[in-house]
């Protein structure tokens, strides 16, 4: 990194130019007429959209508490600028599909296993867990553990969120 | 009627795992963290920062921010309206630099603007012209340097003397230790809103902290208004560990929305985050031990000096803590202790979970496996013939008068079997360096490590620490309101488990932390279960009290004939038996109570005092993998074993160790703020490393011993501190045990291990 940098980044020169695009989020389109087209997909679903499930830790793509489903591929909605992901299927926290609990499988077990602290990472582990589940229905410790990765959490370390994932897949595979 | 020991409480009381009642909220997404707030016509709030370590200002020109279209408003020290100072302890820090800056990333303006970005351009758009200062960045040099402030440089001496001060011992032990600073590190990120009230002569607060009252009494002064028109109210906290303690944006917030009459929310970047609080003290740590051939020790002998940064903050409580607890969880005779807290450009330090005790954990582990070498003594078994226990004399002369079950915790620690030995397995993933697929399998060393230690709960050194909560029947509902921040600790769940527990009924609610109730003293010192469970507890059972004293006089019964049981009230004959709603009626219940803990005592010129409430013990023993010609650790495994008195929530205890232990591994291998010449150099988590779930190994609970502590509410202690106590010098003797290298520094980097 540049160690000479302020803290205060100068902005890049960006066009100031706003845009009009409409995305489809959990089934639904959202139209989002004027938008600055430096906005990223997080701060579009958050501060325009009223989706603020994906959360704000780090912006810069290391913490995956704002992780999100695009085209089905689990990504950091704060590297996606939002007006490219017009035409893609999101899939957000808010929109999982839920039991007549109103909750997922995955969490569900987050709750039963005391995998919540402070909660602020909890969305994005949520959607990489069902992301892990949904291609690996059993996975080993170690394949659990690479999967969730790229998100951090601070309050856990982790053997509860092990525990929560665990529970999910062996209910998964039981019924 | 059913007999109260054949009902089954729908609702866990104390005791049971009960589930978080901000759980679904928190796992659907819907929980309303700070970050997530809105108001209709709300403004993006941004703050300028200095980009000098120190420095003198010579000029700050506004003109083209304020040309910049959005921007509703700028202020800076000038336009504070009243005291120009806050801070924790002592109010120390400028609401903005203006004459000087003392610190990286010190704030020099703030505004509002229409959108986030327009305030990012117009902060970039301030032109501020800076004399530049040699900073002051060596903790020992401030002790004797210029002062950098018109206070000084000097924090606090303190000075500990114990036991006769000429001992020798036949086996003598020296070290020099190091600490980084580390960081908190919270996931969300310090944000809040403002909302002006009563046209202007008020404001609402809505913000992340870990104490609503501390903010209030530093933040109204600040703002020029009375205490009552200030309100505020804890918004949704992504997470706390010390960092929260102290006031960050409040004032700034706060003066845009009284300016601008419009509400003002800002949300912290990462990278202003890691400038934006104070992180844990960097310590340099001398010490001598003194022991007879037996390794019985005769003498202590430390000098402590911790890098308290720019502003005094918690410092002077810090290096008290360090300096009480510098010689271990051991009988120690003879201490000649010196703590130094100091000011320097660094960036500013305060509380950290494990508060002073970390560092000097790593400090006295260390030079305990020191002298056992010396006396060609196990590791467990020096630390055995040493260990304190209740009833022996601290080096503060205060007898410690808790549960103290240091043999128990070190014998269960012994007796836990060791992980398999995967050094030789295909499974690159559990090797040093992961994926990266470097490690030679032969070249993989194990060591194991061991750690004992010690730390106060709640606050100290006379410090008139409360907690207010107040319980509340009416409307046909339960209530318990309190002040205390819930930062993901699990106060809200304990809260409830408590009230229903003392009332008998299954329906209770929290009602919102605000400061319209009395202060409920900090979520930190690991004391909120103790204090504000306490306080909970008090009030519940005043209320009690009251509704027995009603229903007595009501019926004409005596108080002993009434009872109270699953939420209805009774008396032995039978005559009457009526719900809490129908016997309230149209009528409120309402008690506030303050509760306290006992009196303590300051420290004398000596050190010497009663000044502490309680202590909690934990240990540790790690086992690692290093890859000796790359300098790579892979912890293997954490056993640990905690003094965690009675047990209120099993799974909420288990979360708070294994969370604490990883914030204690990453010390030891992996998080520190890297500085140069006062700037921080890696300000966000792709250059500041937590531990993932690939760093993290699991961990094992190899005993909890939750026997009831004399005084604390239910016989309950504080859990979260001691797991980040005993596992960073666990990591690093296991890491010594492996490569026979010296590692007097935490955290310890490849470099170090491969390039010693």
């Amino acid at each position: 990194m540049d160690t000479t940098a302020a803290p205060n980044h100068p902005p890049e020169p960006l066009s100031d130019e706003l845009v009009a695009y409409t995305l489809t989020i959990n089934g639904t389109k959202h139209t989002v007429d004027a938008g600055w087209q430096g906005e990223s997909l997080l701060y579009v679903l958050r501060e325009r959209l009223g989706l603020p499930a994906a959360k704000n830790a780090c912006e810069q793509g290391e913490c995956g508490s704002c992780s999100v489903l695009v085209d089905g591929q689990l990504v950091c909605s704060c590297l996606v600028l939002a007006a490219t992901a017009e035409g893609q299927h999101i899939l957000t926290v808010e929109g999982l599909p839920v039991d007549e609990s109103g909750l997922t499988d995955v969490q569900a077990a987050f709750l039963k296993a005391g995998a919540v602290q402070c909660g602020f990472c909890t969305p994005g582990l949520i959607m990489a867990a069902h992301d892990l589940l949904e291609h690996n229905p059993s996975p080993t410790d170690l394949e659990m553990r690479e999967a969730i990765s790229g998100n951090l959490c601070r309050c856990t370390g982790y053997g509860r969120i092990f525990e929560a994932i665990n529970i999910a897949a062996t209910m998964r595979s039981n019924s | 009627m059913s007999s109260a020991s054949t009902i089954v409480n729908k609702q866990p009381r104390i005791g049971e795992s009960a589930l978080r009642p901000d759980g679904i909220p928190k796992v659907t997404g819907s929980f309303e963290f700070s970050s997530d707030l809105h108001a209709e016509s709300m403004l993006w709030a941004h703050i300028l920062r200095s980009p000098h370590a120190s420095a003198r200002i010579t000029s700050i020109d506004l003109s083209a921010a304020w040309k910049i279209v959005g921007v509703h408003s700028i202020v800076t020290q000038d336009d504070v309206p009243g005291a120009k100072t806050y801070g924790l302890e002592h109010q120390d820090q400028p609401v903005f630099a203006h004459d000087v800056v003392r610190f990286y990333g010190e704030p020099i303006a703030a505004i509002a603007a229409d959108h986030p970005e327009t305030a990012r351009r117009a902060a970039a758009a301030i032109v501020v012209n800076y004399e530049l200062l040699e900073p002051l960045i060596d903790a020992e040099a401030a002790i004797t340097a210029p002062a950098i402030h018109p206070e000084g440089n000097i924090f606090r001496h303190l000075v500990i003397r114990h036991g006769d001060q000429t001992v020798q011992g036949d086996v003598v032990v020296e070290g020099t230790y190091e600490v980084g600073m580390q960081d908190q590190a919270f996931l969300g990120p310090e944000s809040g809103l403002a909302i002006p009230v009563d046209g202007g002569d008020g404001v609402d607060l809505h913000v992340s902290t870990q104490w609503l009252h501390s903010d209030l009494w530093q933040l109204a002064p600040c703002l020029g208004l009375p205490e009552e028109n200030v309100r505020i109210h804890l918004a949704g906290v992504g997470g706390a560990f010390g960092a929260r303690e102290d006031v960050s944006m409040h004032v700034h917030l706060c003066m845009l929305a009284l300016k601008t009459g419009r509400p003002v929310k800002i949300v912290y970047s990462r990278l202003e985050s890691f400038l934006g609080h104070v992180h844990r003290h960097p310590a340099r740590m001398w010490y001598r031990h003194h022991a007879n051939a037996d390794g019985i020790l005769q003498r202590v002998e430390c000098r402590l000096v911790f890098d308290g940064g720019a502003y005094m903050s918690s410092s002077r409580a810090v290096i008290a803590n360090a300096a009480c607890f510098s010689t271990g969880p051991y009988k120690v005779p003879s201490a000649t202790v010196d703590g130094w807290a100091v000011r320097t450009n660094n960036p500013s330090c305060g509380a950290m979970r494990g508060f002073g005790a970390v560092q000097t954990c790593y400090g006295h582990e260390s030079q305990m496996d020191k002298l056992a070498a010396a006396c060609g003594l196990d590791p467990v078994e020096v630390r055995r013939r040493n260990l304190i226990h209740t009833g022996d004399t601290c080096i503060t002369g205060q007898v410690l008068d808790g549960t103290a079950p240091t043999d128990q915790l070190l014998e269960w620690l012994n007796n836990h079997p060791m992980p398999p030995d995967t050094r030789g397995t295909d499974e690159m993933m559990a090797r040093p360096g992961g994926a990266g697929r470097t490690a030679d399998a032969h070249h993989i060393k194990r060591g194991v490590g061991i750690s004992i230690g010690w730390k106060n709960l709640a606050f100290s050194e006379g410090f008139d620490d409360y907690s207010t909560a107040s319980c509340t029947i009416g409307g046909g509902q339960v209530s318990i309101k309190s002040a205390c921040a819930e930062v993901g600790q699990g106060f809200v769940t304990i809260a409830l488990q408590i009230a229903r527990t003392v009332l008998g009924v299954d329906d209770v609610v929290m009602e919102p932390a605000d400061t319209l109730i009395g202060s409920a003293g900090s979520t930190s010192a690991s004391r909120q279960t103790w204090m504000s469970g306490g306080a909970v507890m008090a009030a519940c059972e005043a209320v009690r009290a009251q509704i027995i004293s009603i229903a007595a006089e009501r019926w004409e019964v005596a108080q002993g004939a009434v009872e109270i049981s699953e939420g209805r009230v009774t008396t032995l004959n039978g005559d009457h038996n009526e719900s809490f709603a129908e016997f309230v009626g149209n009528d409120v219940v309402h008690q506030v109570v303050e509760y306290r803990h006992r009196p303590t005592f300051s420290l004398d010129e000596n050190g010497q005092g009663n000044a502490h409430v309680s202590w909690a013990f934990s240990a540790h023993r790690a086992v690692v993998d290093v890859d000796v010609d790359l300098g790579l650790v892979r912890v293997v495994e954490m056993a640990i074993t905690q003094d965690t008195g009675t047990i209120l929530n099993y799974q909420h205890v288990v979360g708070q160790i294994e969370g604490g232990t990883a914030q204690g591994v990453g010390l030891a291998v992996m998080e520190e703020i890297v500085l140069d010449r006062g700037r921080v150099r890696n300000p966000s988590f792709t250059d500041y490393l937590i531990p993932t779930a690939l760093d993290m190994p699991h961990v094992r609970i190899a005993g909890l011993y939750d026997q009831p502590e004399t005084g604390a509410p239910f016989g309950a202690k504080g859990v979260g501190e001691p797991p980040t106590i005993s596992s960073t010098p666990a990591v690093a003797a296991a890491i010594r045990a492996a490569t026979g290298l010296a590692l007097p520094r935490v955290p310890i980097r490849p470099q170090d291990i491969a390039l010693p």
